[in-house]
């Protein structure tokens, strides 16, 4: 019951908001809201520790004569995934009151639907309800990018929907398909859809078409191209829920959906994905390096993060999978943060080019702490997040390939390259006239940033929470697949 | 075996067939709406006979009953397609569809 | 109770840095005097109190303190390690960083970051601790790179200058590209073991056969950790840059703590190393050259903290050389006494730049030696224990290392010799330019200098005193001494010299001889030097003055980071643009929009099929009627 008050919530409220005129008041309710969602899922969580793995199956009939049914659930991969969407909307919530934003009530009104159509992703358990909350995410998403985004806002949405749009396709012809082989009567039951016999043809084009649907929204190099203009254009939520949130949906979905379904086709192509997802490391961890804006920097780092992950999921280890789990989460925490951070920066300056600030740290030290403390967890220092993730991760690529761990661990020297570079060209040296007058970190930013900073601590000190929450299910994952 | 049925089907069909491409040939040649219009109503009166013949050839009213629906319908078709030529020429003062080109890439 | 007190020795500074990183605002600066080297003398109490009741230790010498990271068959707990090893670790960490620490609260005393120092040095020491504590290679790591955090931020203390900045970051970029090698010789060490924890891992590797490729793999990725984080051949340039931080830090990371980590990690690791005799020619080849390298180096470098870097480097390289060849305590002996001593030196230099208002070219110093006689004398003492001037500590440890060396090979052993003498020729140029003749700088800059507070002071006479005398931790017995050092840490290197052939034994006669042979090399060193700085007067050329080709390459450190800047830098920087300007946008993102585009002009041209004319529109519908049909009779 709780998973399905988990998606009806955010809808509720993002009706509400739509009624409410004043700002303030539309303010004050998302947030609300959005914690109110966050304790029910931290209810959930509690249900799920104490009823011992119980799933909270919610199951109804809708198109019963297709084999569609309203089946939501929680496993412990769904679970860390509504807990790190919930816990980040608030957070992205209380980072957008520093600015002023034209139609607040549709503002607003769009990330409760994009949380919902989250949460929906996250939590279905049958492919066609799965893809329609797969595509409902994009709309928002693309509203929040287009309608409140920088400059050249048109052009870069239209080819971000369309680019993750064909790849969503793809997948839907594959789901389609794979509803076709599942035994009579046909039905759409990820268990059904598990239990699909497929022959080795077969199981290499769905699994083209699902890779081609989750690497577009990853992104995995070569097709990533949509991504670095769309953060960069996007207002900062709109960044916040698109790399923190959104493109967790195609880790997601690999390790749900591919990998148990085509698992055969999975092992055979790894090598290629896990090359390809290695370039990427190094192909966009080098672009990083020159990069003058930070959200594009960020962004490219991105990519080199994600590369990881998505190249731990295809070894198939334990290790891996495990590590790509919980560096989903830890991601996802950071680069909220890192997003935040130059929202901040930009909300000040008015500019995010890195070579226009500098000595940041001297009029803001609370700032440059908070800076500095999320940068480390994106460059994985030990006891922060970022380095249990990668850490697992490039572990199961050294038990796959000794070579891809060692091309792949490139990754941590070339993070600290950039990140610190641009931490130093906007923290440290000397103030100049942009930031001379910068003022300090307010209050809502810290609120926003302190449970950022607390959760790169806690995951990274006390990771065995996190990681004995999903260890069933990848161990069933891992069971598909032998 | 009425008289009708005496006649073989085979006459009937070629007649219609006549009939029919008479009507195909008008509409794709003549550039006055007037005839292509006139043209249409001859094809489906070569329909209509067609299923008068099949009709009786087959003892089955059915066919019968659709002539008379067709026959309706296609009277509220020219009461139409004779307004818009109407209005057309209003507009256009031309009954040529070769001016009537407007709706093109 | 016994965890309590082992947990404290790293908890204390780390809440030290807590509190004063917390409240870096508003906590006076006298508080801070006692809260940053406060917790650090407690932590050394309570280290001196485990070193003295290590019986109850050495029953269970491993302490598990909490879960951390347990995935299937990987496990890795905190847990600490207490064995001789570690305790002697403790407290060379403590007891130094303590020093140091009371030393900073005098030299940092004016500076506005004061606070922000200390939270950064205790936060060093907690890391440190925790890579001295780790009883497996993750808890390690996590002090490894910790300190290569500390180290980040500590060399660009003063962050407002972009050089110090760059140089920082140069050091923590370095130590990444080790950190990478640690890490991976760390996944080796799980798939062939099965497990990072060192009593597993060491008592499988007891039966592993020697020269086991997978050993050598291991040892080899391990050992680049080593050389990032100990600044050995080829990546130790970050290291003289690294003198851009506050003198103290120079004194505490990169000479006496962080620095040794690489050795500390090898003596921890010995049974794999034992078992790797390819691994150790390269550590042997490695260290000799560095010693070598950086003793030239050093050697016509005019300031007096790069003076001191390049000789911290040099020594380390003799500390691998030690290691390769088996010497495990020589190593760890010589770590201990460097640690004393060159952090006195450093502590010294510090208080000449602090008396001379920030000067550090020695050309420009002289005379020192009425003016600053505390700074002085203990400064000598350091240098004549640098140099191996028996009997001072540097004598003693120096000595075994030569003395296995000499065993193992007499080749290196010359070269290492050749390095002492170096080693005893720019040391005594320091001294002699920086304390002798006349004072060179300004009038103004004369009247100004002062000897140090006592906060300086006595930290300066308790490390000498270490210095001097830290020689006892391992008399050799030629000396009638007991080899206590030895004794001590035997059970850590029992496995280890059970594999190890035993080195041929030396007589007492050879053993002299040797000796002799070193230390009169030393002293016609010193003698020389003493002509040239002194009696003739030489070395104050300015930069640019013109030199024959091979000085002019030591002077400019032989280019190495013109180099590193030109094949790795430089390269990177243009593949980056290359890249983003015609990979990505030229080539990726055009062939995604070119599939845009080939849908838009598909259907630009196929728009002019609607031409709007009805007739067309019927022809194509009866023409395509008629094929229907036509294809319909065909097939």
């Amino acid at each position: 019951m709780l998973t399905v008050i988990l998606i009806l919530l955010p809808l509720a409220i993002s009706l509400i908001l739509l009624t409410i005129r004043e700002e303030r008041v539309i303010r004050q309710f998302a947030l609300a809201g959005s914690l109110a969602v966050f304790g029910v899922a931290v209810a959930a969580f509690i249900q799920y520790k104490t009823c011992s793995h119980c799933n909270l199956l919610f199951t109804a009939d809708w198109l019963s004569t297709l084999g569609v049914s309203l089946k939501f659930g929680m496993d412990g991969i769904s679970l860390l995934m509504v807990m790190l969407t919930t816990f980040l909307v608030p957070v992205i919530i209380l980072s957008s009151f520093n600015h002023s934003y034209s139609r607040p009530s549709a503002f607003y009104s769009l990330i409760f639907l994009m949380e919902m159509a989250l949460i929906g992703v996250f939590t279905s358990f049958d492919g066609l309800i799965f893809y329609i909350f797969w595509e409902l995410a994009l709309i928002p998403a693309w509203f929040i990018c287009a309608v409140w985004g920088g400059k050249d806002r048109i052009r870069i949405t239209f080819k971000f929907f369309i680019y993750t749009f064909v790849g969503s396709l793809f997948m839907l012809v594959a789901l389609i398909y794979l509803y076709f082989l599942t035994p009579l009567p046909h039905s759409f039951d990820f268990q059904w859809l598990y239990a699909a016999t497929l022959t080795p043809v077969e199981q290499t084009w769905i699994f083209a078409a699902f890779f081609l649907a989750f690497a577009i929204k990853i992104p995995v190099f070569p097709l990533h191209t949509w991504q670095p203009d769309t953060y960069t254009t996007a207002p900062g939520t709109g960044s916040m829920l698109l790399a923190g949130i959104m493109l967790k949906m195609g880790i997601y979905g690999m390790i749900r959906w591919m990998i148990p379904v085509c698992h055969i086709a999975v092992k055979q192509y790894a090598p290629v994905a896990i090359i390809l997802a290695i370039t990427g490391i190094v192909y966009a961890s080098v672009i990083a390096i020159r990069q003058n804006d930070m959200k594009r920097l960020v962004a490219y780092s991105s990519i080199a993060h994600v590369g990881l992950i998505a190249a731990g999921v295809f070894t198939l280890t334990l290790h891996s999978l495990e590590g790509a789990v919980i560096q989903m989460v830890s991601h996802g925490i950071n680069i909220v943060g890192l997003f935040v951070v130059i929202d901040a920066i930009e909300k000040r300056t008015n500019t995010r080019n890195i070579s226009d600030l500098g000595g940041i740290a001297l009029k803001a030290p609370r700032l440059a702490i908070v800076f500095m403390i999320i940068l480390l967890g994106s460059i994985a220092l030990p006891l922060t997040n970022g380095f249990i993730g990668e850490f697992l991760l490039l572990l199961g690529l050294f038990e796959y390939s000794v070579v891809f761990a060692a091309i792949a661990g490139l990754t941590i020297i070339f993070s600290a390259v950039y990140m610190l570079w641009m931490y130093q060209r906007t923290m440290l040296g000397r103030t100049n006239a942009i930031t001379e007058q910068i003022s300090d970190l307010t209050r809502i930013e810290m609120a926003a940033l302190i449970p950022v900073v607390i959760m790169i601590f806690w995951i990274g000190l006390f990771p065995g929470m996190f990681l004995d929450v999903t260890l069933p299910d990848v161990l069933q994952i891992i069971h598909f697949t032998k | 075996m009425t008289t009708l049925q005496s006649i073989p089907i085979q006459y009937y069909l070629v007649f219609c067939s006549l009939l029919f491409s008479i009507g195909v040939v008008g509409v794709l040649i003549k550039r006055n709406a007037l005839v292509i219009l006139m043209s249409i109503e001859l094809m489906i009166n070569s329909i209509n006979l067609l299923l008068a013949a099949f009709s009786a050839y087959t003892n089955d009213p059915a066919g019968q009953i659709f002539v008379f629906f067709i026959m309706v319908v296609a009277a509220a078709e020219v009461a139409i397609g004779l307004a818009i030529v109407v209005l057309i020429y209003r507009t256009t003062h031309t009954i040529d569809i070769n001016v009537l080109n407007k709706l093109r890439w | 109770m016994v965890n309590t007190v082992l947990f404290l020795i790293p908890l204390l500074p780390l809440l030290g840095f807590l509190i004063l990183g917390l409240g870096y605002r508003t906590i006076p600066s006298k508080w801070t005097s006692f809260i940053g080297p406060g917790t650090i003398f407690l932590s050394f109490i309570l280290s001196l109190l485990v070193f003295f009741n290590f019986h109850h230790f050495a029953i269970s010498p491993f302490r598990h303190l909490s879960p951390w990271i347990h995935v299937g068959s990987l496990d890795i707990p905190f847990a600490f390690l207490i064995d001789p090893l570690s305790a002697l670790m403790l407290l060379v960490v403590t007891g130094v960083g303590f020093i140091i620490h009371v030393y900073s609260v005098g030299y940092m005393k004016d500076d506005p970051g004061f606070n922000r120092f200390f939270a950064y040095m205790n936060l060093f020491v907690f890391s440190m601790l925790l890579l001295v504590l780790g009883a497996n290679y993750p808890i390690m790591f996590i002090g490894w790179e910790g300190v290569g955090l500390c180290s980040y931020l500590l060399i660009g203390f003063w962050f407002k200058n972009h050089e110090y900045n760059n140089a920082a970051k140069k050091a923590f970029i370095m130590n990444r590209i080790g950190d990478l090698g640690f890490l991976l010789g760390m996944f080796l060490i799980f798939t062939t073991f099965n497990s990072l924890s060192f009593n597993q891992v060491f008592s499988q590797a007891k039966s592993m056969t020697m020269g086991d490729p997978t050993i050598m793999a291991i040892t080899l990725l391990l050992f680049i950790g080593a050389v990032g984080k100990s600044a050995q051949i080829p990546l130790y340039t970050w290291l003289p840059d690294a003198m851009a931080g506050p003198t103290p830090v120079s004194a505490l990371i990169h000479a006496a703590t962080m620095v040794t980590a690489g050795v500390y990690m090898i003596a921890r690791s010995n049974i794999l190393y034992v078992l790797a005799p390819a691994t150790m020619t390269i550590i042997g080849i490695t260290g000799l050259a560095t010693a070598l390298f950086a003793a030239s180096i050093a050697i016509f470098q005019n300031d007096i903290k790069k003076v001191l870097a390049y000789s911290t480097i040099s020594q380390l390289g003799y500390m691998f050389v030690g290691l390769s060849v088996g010497a495990f305590t020589g190593a760890m002996f010589h770590l201990a006494t460097h640690a004393f001593f060159k952090a006195l030196l450093f502590l010294g230099a510090g208080s000449v730049i602090h008396a001379l208002g920030g000067e550090q070219d020695i050309r420009n110093m002289g005379g020192l030696r009425k003016k600053l006689p505390k700074t002085y004398w203990t400064f000598l003492i350091a240098t004549l224990a640098i140099a191996g001037i028996p009997p001072l500590s540097g004598f003693f440890s120096k000595d075994e290392i030569l003395l296995h060396l000499f065993g193992h090979s007499p080749v290196m052993w010359n070269i290492a010799v050749a390095g002492a003498m170096m080693t005893a020729f720019y040391m005594f140029r320091l001294l002699y330019l920086t304390f002798f003749r006349n004072f060179r700088g300004t009038e103004d800059k004369l009247h100004h200098i002062h000897e140090s507070p006592p906060v300086m002071a006595i930290p300066l006479i308790m490390l000498a005193l270490l210095a001097a005398f830290g020689g006892l931790l391992n008399i050799p017995g030629l000396f009638g001494g007991g080899d206590w050092l030895s004794g001590f840490l035997s059970p850590v290197f029992a496995d280890a010299a059970a594999v190890t052939a035993l080195p041929a034994t030396i007589s007492h006669a050879t053993e002299y001889l040797l000796m002799g042979v070193t230390l009169a090399g030393c002293l016609i060193m010193i003698w020389l030097a003493y002509h040239r700085y002194v009696k003739k007067e030489m070395g104050l050329l300015p930069d640019d003055a013109s030199h024959s080709f091979p000085v002019k390459l030591i002077r400019k450190k032989y280019y190495i980071d013109e180099l590193y800047d030109l094949i790795i830098s430089k390269p990177i920087l243009l593949i980056s643009r290359f890249f983003h300007d015609v990979v990505e946008l030229r080539f990726i993102d055009r062939m995604v929009n070119g599939v845009g585009n080939m849908v838009v002009w598909t259907g630009s041209t196929l728009r002019y099929i609607q031409t709007g004319n009805v007739g067309f529109y019927m022809f194509i519908m009866i023409l395509g009627i008629i094929l229907i049909l036509f294809l319909n009779i065909l097939i």
